[in-house]
Parts: structure tokens; sequence; C-alpha cells
């Protein structure tokens, strides 16, 4: 008998996103209620979620399924930030008249996705939630449809993605076909002996994953589709499908393939180093704000796939603990572009924010928070996602990574100075508008004290974080 | 539980800035001025009362505090001895100073300048007194931000590039020395130096975790040839952050060198006397002939300043207790009198609006209390007896003499070429006759400026001619960390035999 309970959460979510269409198809003019039970609806799983927290590693569907401290602590995560990226963006898609019921119900779909993703255990459950997660997303980074470049994005993206999924698909079937099953722990008892077929099929569906979290070299569409797509859409890219990502990634190389170490911890190592090198030096050039976070957002996965490449525990540990940082950042990043509004447009240009501090000192401040977290400067949040992926690192004596990964905060360092510059040191610029919904604010306000504040108690993430153990 | 006061001089300042921050009032108002005035003043009146309890003959960290930060990993931990002690002095000292000379630099967002000064003293005091590598490493980095702020915004014509380049040369340092404590905590088991003092680091890790150190601290120092973020800073900055810069920032490599090279890696530092004697040479001789061509006063400072600090790094791996007590005592008086040379600029560019040499000329008839006090720092920047500078440069010789005859035989040459930037300086600026008719418009020292520079010169005499309260605070740490070094240098001497 299967334990429903188990998957109450997911089959609830489901239940929930049917009965919001049917309340939009037939109830005119039903965009802001869809929108807030939306929210509502996430509230309720996130207290559904943790709900399972208790529960130590526990499998369902024939061991396809698994529920453990890293699937709650990711699932939380996710819905934790999706709340918070719906209350933030909604004034901005009512500006922008894009506020239809289809989008929150795609946002949910997508969550949908990705806590599946989240919790498997099998390659075809994991295809079927990267699946309904991108589905949603392709229709979502085009939603603007009048705007052309929010089309582009979305195609682009589309037929990317379809590629990567290819890619990832050839590598599931030649792990089946050389393994004789598409089960994690299966594969794991039988891949003892290192075979071609195999390794061909792990190197794929790395492929495909570096390819979700848009990892260098397979980062090309991060850019175009960050900058085409809706702000809101931007943000939720930017966060979200790479907690879900990342958690495949960990249950990938360290369940099934955690023998084959050497085999994949090179390629890691090159993937991480190649992002955060490339994702330091792309960004000093761009223009736009969108884009300049794309490049940013590369070079951090760099750093998140460092804390990968070491192997232990300590190192997963850092990794889960360095995405929920940057995810901070980028809800705090987010919804200062947010408050760059002017008559219902929203600036997205870097010279946009000239000399912002002399007429929004309060945001300024935020922004300068926000920036130099991103680079890494203590004693904000983002010095200690970085110390703890260095510490990681260096306990495996891989020193060569750690000075590439901290001389490329250097250059990073650069670009996030020169926003700040821009702020602070140049002629200020007609005002922008004020009023700000009470969810931006309080988005804002709570990541920003996070961000602020989070020297004082490093051990409360840490010790939640320090019950994740996989190996 | 004691009164934990080592964290109240660090937190106070915070917590007045966040007050002044978030106080609703317009920016330029003068409120902000006397809450920042006020705080830290308590803050030096609790430092100075810091400096009475503290018991000079005891060699241990005094006023320790230790609190779980990250369970199991890092504690936070701030203590202090003989050596820090008294730049925890100046610190809140120069920091007092700072804020009272506002008045008349600062045109404009004086609010949020004070704000930044505030912070930046939590940080430099947050530097002198942890205990821990990484609580060290927070508040060394931390002090980046609202330095390169105070470059930044209220700087002069080339600030953007001066920040820019302090904040990246700064960095590019750092993080060496991150990877070199996090490879500590992996090879010793701590980061509590305390602990780290006895438990010893293997030898065979010294030269590599010392080098990564050294990039660090000789980016701050400034040492040759990674000084030149150092001149294009000082001109830049407002005359309050060049009084900050010159007299505390720096001091903070001069201290790491004491409490880390040498504490941490004996061998390592005896092994790289010779680098950093030699770099120290080039420094002293090097900067002072580039000083001698300036035109610039302020950068002809700043280059007086890389020159100094030379001779504060070659004291202190001579690895003698004159030496290093002499690289202490040269450290707070550069900081006394570089703050002191920094505001005697300030004071006449406020007036002329240049701050090139030749501008001025025959200053001495209109602004003779000018000319009188610019005198008094000019001759103890040179060290001549009788003011701070010359006890410094005096032990720091003699204990190179010991050390080494032939460096402190070029060292001393430094001394003279010192004297003749410093006069030269001296006599193109107060002396001659007044060629521009700006110079005729000169209004002498106003009260402020006259409290805040007969303050420094009254100073500079008195611990030029009675040293003795600065050097017996020192003298017992100074000891027992010359005790620690030889007796680590002993027992690998004696494995490797």
């Amino acid at each position: 008998m299967i334990n429903l309970d188990l998957i109450f959460p997911e089959i609830y979510l489901s239940l929930s996103i049917m009965f919001l269409l049917m309340i939009g198809v037939f109830k005119k003019n039903s965009e802001n209620l869809v929108y807030n039970l939306s929210v509502i609806t996430l509230v309720i799983l996130l207290a559904l979620i943790v709900n399972l927290f208790s529960i130590n590693e526990t499998f369902i569907f024939n061991e396809s399924y698994k529920i453990d401290k890293l699937s709650s602590f990711m699932k939380s995560l996710t819905i934790i930030s999706a709340i918070f990226v719906m209350i933030s963006s909604s004034t901005y898609l009512k500006k922008l008249k894009i506020l239809k019921i289809e989008y929150p119900i795609l946002i949910l779909s997508s969550i949908l996705g990705m806590i599946v993703m989240i919790s498997s255990n099998d390659l075809i459950v994991f295809y079927l939630g990267l699946e309904l997660q991108s589905l949603a997303l392709y229709v979502l980074a085009s939603f603007n449809r009048d705007n052309i470049l929010s089309s582009e994005s979305g195609l682009k993206y589309f037929v990317l993605s379809a590629l990567s999924s290819g890619l990832l698909l050839y590598g599931c079937s030649l792990i089946y076909g050389f393994s004789s099953s598409t089960n994690f722990t299966h594969i794991a008892s039988s891949s003892s002996n290192v075979e071609y077929g195999i390794i061909f099929g792990l190197v794929f569906i790395i492929v495909g994953l570096a390819f979700k979290i848009s990892a260098v070299p397979f980062h090309m569409w991060a850019p175009d589709v960050y900058h085409g797509s809706p702000t809101s859409v931007t943000l939720f890219f930017a966060a979200l499908p790479k907690v879900a990502a990342l958690t495949v990634f960990i249950r990938f190389l360290y369940i099934p393939f955690l023998n084959l170490i050497d085999q994949w911890q090179t390629i890691i190592i090159f993937i991480s180093i190649a992002s955060m090198i490339f994702g330091a030096v792309a960004a000093i050039g761009q223009s736009n704000l969108k884009r300049l976070i794309a490049y940013s957002s590369i070079g951090h996965m760099g750093y998140a796939l460092a804390g990968l490449a070491s192997g232990t525990n300590q190192g997963i540990q850092s990794s889960i603990t360095y995405i929920t940082i940057y995810i901070i950042m980028t809800l705090a990043f987010f919804s200062c572009l947010f408050m760059l509004r002017k008559k219902n447009i929203f600036y997205e240009k870097i010279q946009d924010l000239s000399g912002l501090s002399t007429n929004h000192p309060i945001l300024s401040i935020a922004l300068l928070i926000v920036l130099f977290s991103l680079a890494g400067i203590p004693p904000l949040a983002g010095f200690f996602a970085k110390f703890y992926i260095f510490i990681a690192v260096i306990e495996q004596s891989m020193y060569f990574l750690a000075i590439v990964g901290l001389l490329s905060t250097v250059v990073a360092a650069f670009y996030y100075l020169r926003l700040i510059k821009i702020i602070y040191f140049d002629k200020a610029q007609e005002k922008f508008e004020t009023d700000h919904n009470l969810g931006l604010k309080i988005t804002l306000a709570i990541s920003i004290s996070i961000l602020a504040l989070y020297f004082l108690y490093p051990g409360i993430l840490n010790e939640i974080v320090s019950k994740i153990t996989i190996i | 539980m004691n009164f934990p006061i080592l964290s109240s001089l660090i937190l106070l300042p915070t917590i007045g800035g966040l007050f002044i921050l978030f106080s609703r009032s317009s920016s330029n108002y003068n409120g902000a001025k006397y809450i920042s005035l006020f705080i830290s003043l308590a803050n030096f009146f609790l430092s100075l009362y810091l400096w009475y309890v503290f018991d000079s003959n005891s060699s241990e960290f005094q006023f320790v505090e230790e609190r779980i930060w990250l369970k199991g990993f890092i504690n936070y931990k701030v203590g202090i001895d003989g050596i820090s002690i008294l730049f925890i002095i100046l610190t809140t000292f120069i920091t007092t100073l700072c804020i009272i000379s506002v008045n008349s630099t600062i045109k404009y967002r004086l609010k949020d300048f004070l704000v930044a000064i505030l912070l930046m003293e939590t940080m430099m005091i947050g530097v002198f007194c942890s205990l821990d590598l990484v609580i060290f490493y927070l508040f060394f980095e931390a002090g980046l931000i609202p330095m390169f702020l105070i470059i930044g915004i209220w700087g002069g014509e080339r600030r953007v590039y001066s920040a820019f380049k302090f904040f990246l040369y700064t960095l590019l340092g750092s993080v060496l020395m991150l990877v070199a404590i996090i490879s500590i905590y992996w090879i010793a088991g701590t980061t509590d130096v305390i602990e780290l003092y006895q438990l010893g680091i293997d030898a065979k890790y010294q030269n590599l975790l010392w080098l990564a150190f050294f990039s660090s601290f000789a980016v701050k120092t400034p040492m040759w040839p990674v000084h030149t973020w150092l001149p294009d800073a000082h001109v830049e900055a407002p005359t309050a952050g060049s009084v900050l810069l010159a007299a505390i920032l720096l001091k903070m490599a001069g201290y790491g060198f004491i409490r880390f090279s040498i504490g941490l890696f004996p061998i390592a530092s005896e092994y790289f006397v010779p680098l950093i004697f030699v770099l120290s040479l080039i420094a002293i001789i090097y900067t002072s002939f580039v000083a001698l061509v300036q035109e610039d006063m302020k950068k002809l400072i700043a280059y007086s300043s890389v020159a100094h600090m030379g001779f504060v790094t070659m004291g202190i791996f001579t690895m003698t207790p004159q030496g290093i007590e002499g690289s202490i005592f040269q450290m707070i008086s550069h900081g006394i009198i570089s703050a002191a040379l920094f505001l005697c600029v300030g004071v006449v560019y406020e007036r002329m609006h240049t701050r090139e040499i030749s501008k001025y000329g025959g200053v001495v008839s209109v602004m003779p209390r000018y000319a009188v006090v610019f005198m008094i720092f000019t001759l103890g920047a040179l060290g001549l007896p009788g003011t701070t500078g010359f006890i410094g440069e005096f032990l720091i010789l003699l204990g190179t003499f010991k050390v080494n005859f032939i460096v402190a035989t070029i060292a001393s040459l430094g001394v003279i070429l010192g004297a003749a930037y410093m006069l030269w300086l001296y006599r193109r600026i107060v002396f001659g006759e007044i060629n521009n008719a700006e110079v005729k418009k000169l209004v002498d020292l106003d009260r402020s400026e006259m409290i805040i520079l007969t303050l420094l010169a009254f100073l500079s005499i008195l611990f030029g001619f009675y040293p003795d309260p600065l050097l017996s605070t020192t003298s017992v740490s100074v000891e027992s960390l010359i005790d620690l070094f030889n007796m680590n240098i002993k027992i690998y001497t004696a494995n490797t035999l």
C-alpha cells in the first residue's frame, strides 16, 4: 500500500491548479482573484511541506520518489521564494497589463514540476518533472507577447531547451541500456564496473543539467532570455529553476554515480571554473541590468558547482547554503529593479540608476547592500556563501579551484562596483515613483535585512543545512 | 560576567551610525554632527579608560570575550594586549578629530559622511582587537566598503578611478589571505589566534601561508611595488578620508605583520627577512626620491607615508625588541603626524582649491600661526629629536644595526632624504615671495582647526620628549612575542639538525 501522505503536497498542488483554472475560465475578470488564491495555495503548500521535515529518507512508488531532508529543504526554499516572487511582482504585471489568469497557473505548474524534480529518484520521474517545469517556463518567457523581445526569448529558450532535453534523454537511454535500470539506487549498484556507455550517458546528462542552471559552456540562452522576458519572469528564471536543477545535480552525481567521482569531478571543476571566469568577465560590458544579472548568475552557479565538485557532504551543504543565499540576493536585487518605475514604465538600463542616491537614499542603500553582497564582501551574506564553498573546496586541497574562484570574485567586484559608482557618484536624474505595493516593500525589507544581518547569527542556516547528508 | 568593554567599543560607532542614518532629518542636519561627535568622544574616553585599567605588566590577552558564532567552528573572540591597545586609542582619537574637522571640508551629504566614518571606526577597532582569523578578516575587508564610498562620493576629480583602484587592489591582496585562513583551519583545526600561538603551525606549510598573508598586508601597508594605489587614494580622498587612511588604515597591515606573520609563522618570517628588508629599503629610498619630484602636496605626503611604512616593516622584521617597539611607536607617531600633515594640506586646500605646490609660496606672511604648526609637523615627519618621529626611527635603526649593518646604513640615508623632501616642501609653501594673488587673501586658522592642530602638535612633542607611556605599554607584550618567536625557531632548528 502506497503511503499517499508523503506526496500529499504534490496532489494538493495539482488539484489546486485545476481548481484555479476552473475559476479563471468560468468567472469573468478573475485575474486578481486567481493571483491571490495562488499565493494562498503556495502558503498552504509550504505548511504541508514543512510538515514533512521530520521524515528521514523514505521511498515511495517503487523507489522512484524520495522524501528526505534534502527534498524538504529544497522544496521549502522553492516555495518560499515563489511566494516572494509572486507578491513582489504583482504591480509589475498590472502595470504592463499582462496579468492574465494563465500567469499564476503557469507559475504553479512549473513549481509542481520543480518539486517533482527535487524528489525524483528515477530518471523518468526526473524527466517528467523537468518537462512540466520547462513547458510552463517557455510560455512564461514569451508572456508579454506583444513585445518582440519577449516572443524571441520564449522561442529561443524553447529551441535550445528542447535541444538540451534531447541530449538529456539520450543520456538517460544510454544509462538505461548499460545498467538496465532507470532508478538511481539501482544504477548505483550496477555501475560499479566502469563502462563507456555509462560514462557517455553521465556526460550527456551533466550537459543537460548544466544547461538548465546556465553554466558555461551551456549558458548562451541565459542573457537573451533574461533580457527579453518580462522582469517578473526573469526573477523567476533567475531563482527557482536553479534550485530544482541543483538538487537533481546533487542527487544524480552523488547517488548513482558516486563511485565514478573520478570521471565527473574534472567535468564539474571545469564547468565551475569556466562559469566563474566567464560570468565575471562577460558582465563587465553590459548596459542592461537584466543582462548583467544573467551573467552574474552564471558566475554564481560556478561557485555553487565548486561546492559540488568537492565530493563531500560538506561540499553539498555549502552548495545548498550558496544557492539559498543566492536566491535571497536575487530577490532583493529584483525588488529594487521593480522599484525603478516612472509613469508605468519600468527602467532596466544601468544608466537609469545614475545618481539614485540623491533622490532615493533608502533604495540606494538597499542596492548597495545587495551589490556588495553579490560581490561577496564581508560582513554581508554573500561573503559567507562563498566562504563555506571555499572551506569545502580547500578541505579537499583543491587550491587551484579556490584561488581561481577568489580571483574571479575580484574581477566580478569590478562590475558591481561600477553599479555602485553609478548610483552613488554620478549625477542625479528625475525621481522615480515611490508608491510601491506592500508586497514589494516587504520582500525588499526581509531580503535586505537577511543579507545585512546574516553575520550576527550565521549558525541558523548552517544548522538546518548541516542535517542534509547525502553520502 | 564582566562588562564587555571591547564589544562596546566596536559596536558603539555602528549603533550611532545607524541612529544617524535612520533619524528623520535633512541630510545636512547639524544634529548629526553633534551625535557623531558625542559618540566618537564617548568611544575615545572608553578607550582611555581601557588603557587606564589595562595591566601592562602582563603579556596575556586581556578583556577577552568569547561567544559562539558558528557552532563548533568559529567563535567570536576579541581581546587586547599591549600591542593592540595603542592602535585602538589611536583609532578612537583620530576618528574624533576627523569628525571635528568635517565642518569645513564636507560640503554635501554630511550625514552620510558621518555614518561612513563611524562605520569605518567600528571596522578599524574590530581589526585591532579580534583574536580569531576569520573575525579579523571580516573586519579587515568590511572596512573597504565605507572607505570606497568616502573616496568615491566626497573625493576630488579623479575620485572614481582612485576609489576603484583602492578597492580592487586591496581586495586582490586579501583574497589569498582568505585561502590561507581557511587552510589554517584545516591544517591546525582552529582559527583562534591564542590557540594557534600555542599549537604552532607545521613548518612545511608556513612559507606559503606567510606569502598569502604577506600579499594582503603588503598591499595594505603599502610596500613597494604594490604601493601605487596609495598616492591616488590619498590625493583624491577628502581630507578626513586621507587622515583615516594614513593614520589608521595603513597601520592595520603593520599590526597584521606583528600579530599574524611573526606570531603565527615564525619560521617563514625568519626565512623571508631578506625579502622584507629589500622591499623596505626600496620603499625608503625610492619613494623618497619620488616624493622629491612631486608637484602635488598630498601626493608628496602620500609617498612619504610609503617611505615611513618602509621603516616600519623593516623594524618589525628585525625581530628585536627595539625594532618592533620602534615600529609600533613609529606607526603611532606616523598616525599623529601624517594625520596632522593631511589636515594642514586640507586647511590651505579649502581656501585655495589647489594642491599644486607651485601655486603657493609666502604663506607665512598671511598665515603665521599656520606656518608654526606646519613647521612642527614637518620637523616631526623628518624625525627631529624631540618629536615622536625621532623616537620611532631611532629605535628601528637601533634594532636594524643589531641585525644587519648594511641595511641599517642604507636606511639611514632615507632619513636624510626624508629631511630633504619635507623641508623643501615647507620652504616652497611657506617661505619665499608671494607670487600668487590668491595667497594674499588667505585667512589664518580658525578656532576648530587651531584646536585640532595644536592638540596633535602637543601630542607629537609630548611623546617625543616622554615616550615612556607608549613604550612601557607595549614592551611586555613585544617581549613575549619575541620569546615565542625565538622558542619556535629554536625548536625548529633543533628538529632539523
